[in-house]
């Protein structure tokens, strides 16, 4: 879509995406180009020697066990917390899409996790959890469970999923609501009359219609726990015990700022970059589909 | 709902109540821990009501200070730093996605379309990604420990200059012939005319843009090192250090409680917006 009418102006459109260009040139193009230019160097931790080594970085990446298990750990951690962020979300959709009184308290009164900062989101429930002083994990050792997460690489799991799914439960939840509101009420009075049952309506009428948003919320969650779940993470276990809660990005950041070996570093950043890409294209094609049903 | 059936709306409302309960009790339990003595919250179990320590223990954060085996740096001064850089992205992003839309949808010139997919590919390179070459970029401008450095880098955004162009080529175009007829250069039909349509996207994005720049922490984390400079979403992770008895958690958690209340404000009081502003931009 274009405009048949415009200005006319030499300068003027150059003075305006100056600023945009300007910080996007500097803070983002030039940064992407060093990390691919890193990731084919090796150099010391002190920076006196830098070499090119070719494919290097990306072979030790490819031979390192605990960052294919990394892998590993990041693909588990996100598909928890999509899954159980979405089942948990649409759950509470569906009955706050049926009752009449009071829906807006209701919503009202879960959405707002969502603007709890992720590192808050760790340090609150860090705190809960704590083993010595934290009130659940006391809870959980009166009925037998002995809760330590930083020894128990499971358990630490659970609490970053938990503080994880916890903050984005609202976001989920808004767009399951947008989802069901969207799906016309004739349909499923349509159904009540054929003498289908609340459940069964469910499966059949509401679920199926709402596929679109169920697999744009999946693709919006994998991006949310690839990436914006740095800050719970750091905040709680700091990918501790071991390396049993350390995702792609956080290693990222722990290999290039803790351990300084910047070419390993950038050889994961280029990893990434490439898994963002895939990521956005899923989006986009998920999207447009939202838009068309 | 189509046909009344008592039992399944109790459970509806149950299940919701329980969701809500479920959803804010760690906050009712920072709330809790936030107003009684250090030495009350590390009981086991911690006591449940809340305490009588509630002006205390919020002064005492908020001027710094305190004994804690971390970060001992006052909250004020952090709530502050939050809060001047959380406008300065929200507005600094708003400004300059305006501009650019603007300039992509009502000029034709060299390379606008390169410019166009250049803002979009942006959307590919999060922080997380190139955190390392970033932090030495802005270390190498001596930005570390500034406003500028906190900020600047966060500021361009491909998601709002897309809004803006969605919304842009949907304005009539008899509008612009209008103002050209009137004699209106293109800069008084942006302000007098392009701008104030675009309010309600421009609230829209407010909400999610603050909330994106208040909770900001990988990039605080790299670029300041001097407790002046902390905002409170990572001065808070600061103020925790060794043990579990070692630090003031009744302290940690009043900062936690602080550090909630301005975003969830924001999401509350403008609802309408909040809600908005999450689906345009994911679109």
């Amino acid at each position: 879509m274009e405009k048949r009418v415009v200005f006319r102006s030499g300068w003027l459109p150059w003075a305006l995406l100056a600023p945009q260009a300007i910080v996007i040139a500097v803070f983002f193009f030039w940064p992407a180009g060093q990390a691919l230019v890193q990731s084919l160097q090796q150099s010391d931790a002190f920076g006196t020697s830098v070499n090119w080594v070719g494919l290097e970085n990306f072979q030790n990446l490819w031979n390192d066990e605990t960052y294919l298990a990394s892998f590993k750990t990041t693909a588990v951690f996100s598909i928890l917390v999509a899954v159980c962020g979405i089942s948990l979300a649409l759950l509470l959709a569906v009955f706050a899409d049926r009752v009449v009184r009071g829906a807006t308290v209701y919503k009202t009164l879960l959405i707002w996790p969502y603007a709890v900062a992720p590192a808050v989101a760790g340090v609150l429930w860090l705190f809960m959890f704590s083993p010595s002083i934290g009130i659940v994990a006391y809870g959980l050792e009166a009925i037998g469970v002995d809760w330590n997460h930083l020894l128990n690489g499971g358990q630490a799991m659970t609490l970053v999923v938990a503080a994880a799914v916890w903050k984005q439960i609202s976001y989920n939840f808004l767009f399951f609501l947008a989802g069901l509101a969207s799906i016309p009420k004739s349909l499923i009075e349509a159904a009540a009359i054929d003498g289908a049952r609340p459940w069964r309506r469910f499966w059949t009428i509401q679920f199926p219609l709402l596929t679109p948003t169920t697999f744009f919320l999946l693709v919006i969650n994998m991006v949310y726990a690839f990436f914006d779940t740095f800050a719970i993470i750091d905040a709680s276990t700091q990918g501790g015990p071991g390396k049993e809660t350390s995702i792609l990005v956080y290693r990222v950041y722990y290999d290039g700022f803790k351990a300084l070996d910047l070419g390993g570093s950038a050889a994961q950043s280029v990893v990434l970059m490439v898994i963002v890409v895939v990521l956005t294209v899923l989006q986009f094609k998920f999207v447009e589909k939202k838009v068309n049903y | 709902m189509v046909e009344r059936r008592p039992t399944l709306g109790i459970l509806a409302h149950v299940i919701l109540i329980l969701g809500v309960l479920v959803v804010a009790l760690p906050v009712y339990i920072t709330f809790v821990a936030s107003t009684h003595t250090a030495q009350e919250v590390v009981q086991r179990p911690m006591p449940m009501l809340p305490g009588a320590h509630f002006i205390e223990n919020y002064t005492a954060a908020l001027q710094g200070g305190s004994h804690g085996a971390g970060s001992t740096a006052a909250v004020g001064r952090m709530m502050f730093v939050s809060l001047v850089s959380a406008l300065i992205i929200t507005f600094g992003k708003i400004a300059i996605s305006l501009l650019s839309a603007f300039a992509i949808v009502y000029f034709r010139f060299r390379f606008r379309m390169f410019f166009f997919w250049a803002i979009f590919v942006t959307l590919m390179l999060p922080v997380e990604v190139r955190i390392g070459p970033t932090y030495k970029v802005v270390s190498d401008l001596g930005m570390l420990n500034s406003f500028a450095g906190l900020t600047i880098p966060l500021i361009a955004s491909a998601t709002a200059t897309f809004l803006f162009r969605q919304f842009f080529l949907t304005v009539p175009e008899e509008l612009v012939e209008a103002a050209r007829i009137d004699g209106a250069g293109p800069m008084r039909f942006f302000k007098d005319i392009l701008v104030p349509l675009s309010a309600t996207s421009i609230a829209a994005l407010f909400v999610i843009q603050f909330i994106y720049g208040w909770n900001q922490y990988l990039w605080p984390l790299l670029v300041t090192t001097n407790e002046d400079m902390y905002p409170v979403v990572y001065g808070i992770k600061r103020m925790i250090a060794g043990g579990d008895s070692q630090n003031e958690w009744n302290l940690v958690m009043a900062t936690a409680m602080l550090a909630m209340i301005p975003p969830a404000l924001v999401v509350m009081l403008m609802q309408k917006w909040f809600v908005k502003g999450l689906v345009d931009t994911e679109k």
